[in-house]
């Protein structure tokens, strides 16, 4: 059988490389040259938390969003930012409304279903919410009267992975801001 | 600690089934992974390997049991077939000279063996590695470690048995980052993890109650970019040091700030912004904040991605649906680059440039699917209805992804040849989702 030494132990660079720029926490004790010594200092997390957000805001109902039009969410097709025909009176009345009381403030929130990569749907989030913008403005209302974000599929109001849930997934929130927002 | 270890033959499906259950986790950790391993592939492709034990010299049972650790790992990679405990001929340790013929009739191409010593406040680990057909040492490093950092030893320890084996190098000192959700909708928690890529160690980095996404690794391994909607009515682009706990705000015009992605340099990052109109790409200067726009048209383009310090891979609906298109970083005419299926989205390339994976859409829900670059090949890696986020390991070989398991979010790993799938879930009850490999620590 070879005779086999294990005198020398080997360190190949690879192994220097990948702890090289750690501290290196004990290495006063590495007698020898074959103890590496290995700092978990890369593994250090620092968590930071977010709190103190407020989601629900208490509308007085005597307030412009108090007296809104109560039909509030609008729903969409399947990859499509198109508004659908049956929608669009409900837009109107938000139109009318807002063009009528100038002080209105909406955000439109636009929304996806789950299906699809993240990052596209929150574009396909914001083509809703332009879709809407858009049509409120050609009803009146004036550009400053409306922003628009899109959560994309972050915010689903139906967790299921069905036709259903998709469908009440896809939508924008119209929302009558109030004094106070984050 | 490791709960099971099962490997046997499914003469049904021909094919070898490695189980691995874990239960782990540092009790200070809130959320614990449990990872299911599903191994599938011909046996003859994985390598034999006997994984013996590691000796211990302390009092009472070892901190850690590094033999069992090495074996998930190779086991997780499937290029290796780790014989089962009970069938060892025999349970040499660190310094030991094994018996070649007896580990060659046992079926095993290569021998690891191992010990493990208390000193100072620590220990040394060490190990060899054999080939038992040429009846060599291959490899023995000795590693001084403490309580912290052994499961680091171990994998580090897969690492060089992979690499010395493959002539790859090994991936399983790295770590994975992914979103993760729980609570009911309306109370909804949100964290950015990080944890090792053996899905040990899960750490909560940020924690908000609004959503989290696209989780993107500097080079550095230490900073990551992602989007956070911790405001309500406008999105942010941060930038977080997971060591120092410290972030800063990168960008928060009207609009979409979205999709990060650093440059191979580490100085830029590649985004989406909306200001100006439609979804467009930009490239923000981190340290300045100075803006260049990269794209320019009606339609959307976003999820950026580096395929080198000169170009960029982005997704566009330009020709209709969504699809991968080529521009250089600083700016110009793109190129489509996916004409395959009528939904090609959320490109990420592989470290070596050579390969990209994205989502495929052709009908019947949405896969990983990868073109090779200098051909243009395509083929769809995954099976599922909803996946999603590719990453590849540091090394190239493998691929992470969310994909959807009993209507929760899980991830999912394949290596690029096809021989190992796994999942990932969280035992929390949550959903996981956007998984990013790290880079190699520098």
């Amino acid at each position: 059988m070879k005779k086999i030494s294990f005198v020398a132990v080997l360190v190949t660079s690879t192994l220097i490389s990948a702890c090289g720029s750690l501290p290196q926490r004990g290495g006063d004790d590495a007698s020898a040259q074959d103890v590496i010594p290995l700092s978990n200092d890369s593994a250090v997390v620092r968590p930071v938390t977010i709190d103190g957000v407020q989601d629900f805001e208490n509308i007085d109902p005597n307030s412009i969003a108090g007296k809104a039009p109560a039909d509030r969410v609008i729903y969409f097709d399947y990859d499509q930012a198109e508004l659908r025909a049956e929608f669009l009176d409900i837009v109107a009345q938000h139109g009318r409304f807002l063009a009528q009381n100038p002080a209105g403030r909406v955000r439109l929130e636009g929304h996806t279903d789950e299906r699809g990569t993240r990052e596209y749907n929150i574009a396909l989030g914001e083509a809703r919410a332009k879709t809407i913008a858009r049509m409120l403005q050609l009803q009146g209302v004036n550009a400053v009267q409306t922003r628009t974000v899109s959560y994309g599929e972050e915010l689903p109001v139906d967790d299921a992975h069905n036709n259903d849930a998709w469908a009440k997934n896809r939508r924008v929130n119209i929302i009558y801001e109030t004094a106070v927002q984050n | 600690m490791l709960d099971t270890v099962a490997l046997y033959f499914n003469e049904q499906f021909r094919v070898w089934v490695v189980s691995v259950l874990f239960a782990l986790g540092l009790a200070a950790s809130p959320a614990q992974a449990v990872i299911e391993i599903e191994i599938t592939q011909g046996g003859e492709n994985a390598i034999p390997i006997a994984i013996v034990p590691f000796g211990w010299s302390g009092s009472g049972s070892p901190p850690e049991d590094i033999a069992a650790i090495v074996t998930a790992d190779l086991q997780r990679s499937g290029n290796f077939a780790a014989l089962n405990r009970d069938d060892l001929v025999a349970n040499p340790v660190s310094g030991d000279v094994p018996r070649f013929a007896n580990w060659r009739l046992s079926g095993a191409d290569f021998l690891l063996i191992g010990g493990m010593r208390p000193e100072g406040s620590g220990y040394v680990v060490e190990f060899q590695l054999f080939d038992v057909l040429q009846q060599a040492l291959l490899s023995g490093f000795s590693f001084q470690v403490t309580d912290q950092t052994l499961r680091s030893a171990a994998h580090q320890i897969s690492d060089e048995v992979y690499e010395e084996i493959l002539g790859i190098p090994g991936a399983f000192n790295t770590q994975i980052a992914f979103v993760s959700v729980s609570g009911k909708v309306g109370e909804r928690t949100y964290k950015l993890q990080l944890a090792d890529a053996d899905g040990e160690n899960p750490q909560a980095m940020l924690t908000s109650p609004r959503p989290i996404l696209s989780p993107a690794w500097a080079p550095d391994g230490i900073r990551i970019a992602y989007v956070s909607f911790e405001n309500r009515t406008q999105s942010a682009i941060y930038i977080q040091n997971r060591q120092l706990g410290s972030r800063i705000k990168v960008i928060s015009r009207e609009g979409i700030n979205g999709a990060p992605s650093w440059s191979p340099d580490g100085k830029r990052l590649a985004i989406t912004l909306s200001y100006e109109g439609s979804p467009d790409i930009y490239v923000v200067q981190i340290e300045s904040g100075t803006l260049r726009r990269i794209t320019d048209s009606a339609a959307i383009d976003t999820e950026p991605v580096w395929a080198d310090d000169n170009t960029i891979i982005f997704t566009s609906d330009r020709s209709g649906g969504p699809q991968l298109y080529e521009v250089s970083a600083r700016g110009g005419r793109a190129e489509r680059i996916t004409f395959e299926g009528k939904y090609n989205a959320s490109a990420t390339v592989s470290p070596d440039g050579s390969s990209v994976a994205f989502v495929h859409g052709a009908g019947s829900g949405f896969q990983i699917g990868v073109i090779d670059r200098p051909t243009g090949l395509f083929q769809t890696l995954t099976q599922g209805t909803l996946d999603d986020s590719p990453s590849f390991s540091p090394n190239g070989q493998m691929i992470i992804f969310a994909t959807e398991k009993n209507g929760r979010g899980t991830l999912g790993a394949l290596s690029l040849d096809g021989s190992v799938s796994q999942s990932l879930t969280l035992d929390d009850g949550g959903s996981v989702r956007e998984p990013a490999w790290s880079p190699y620590s520098q």
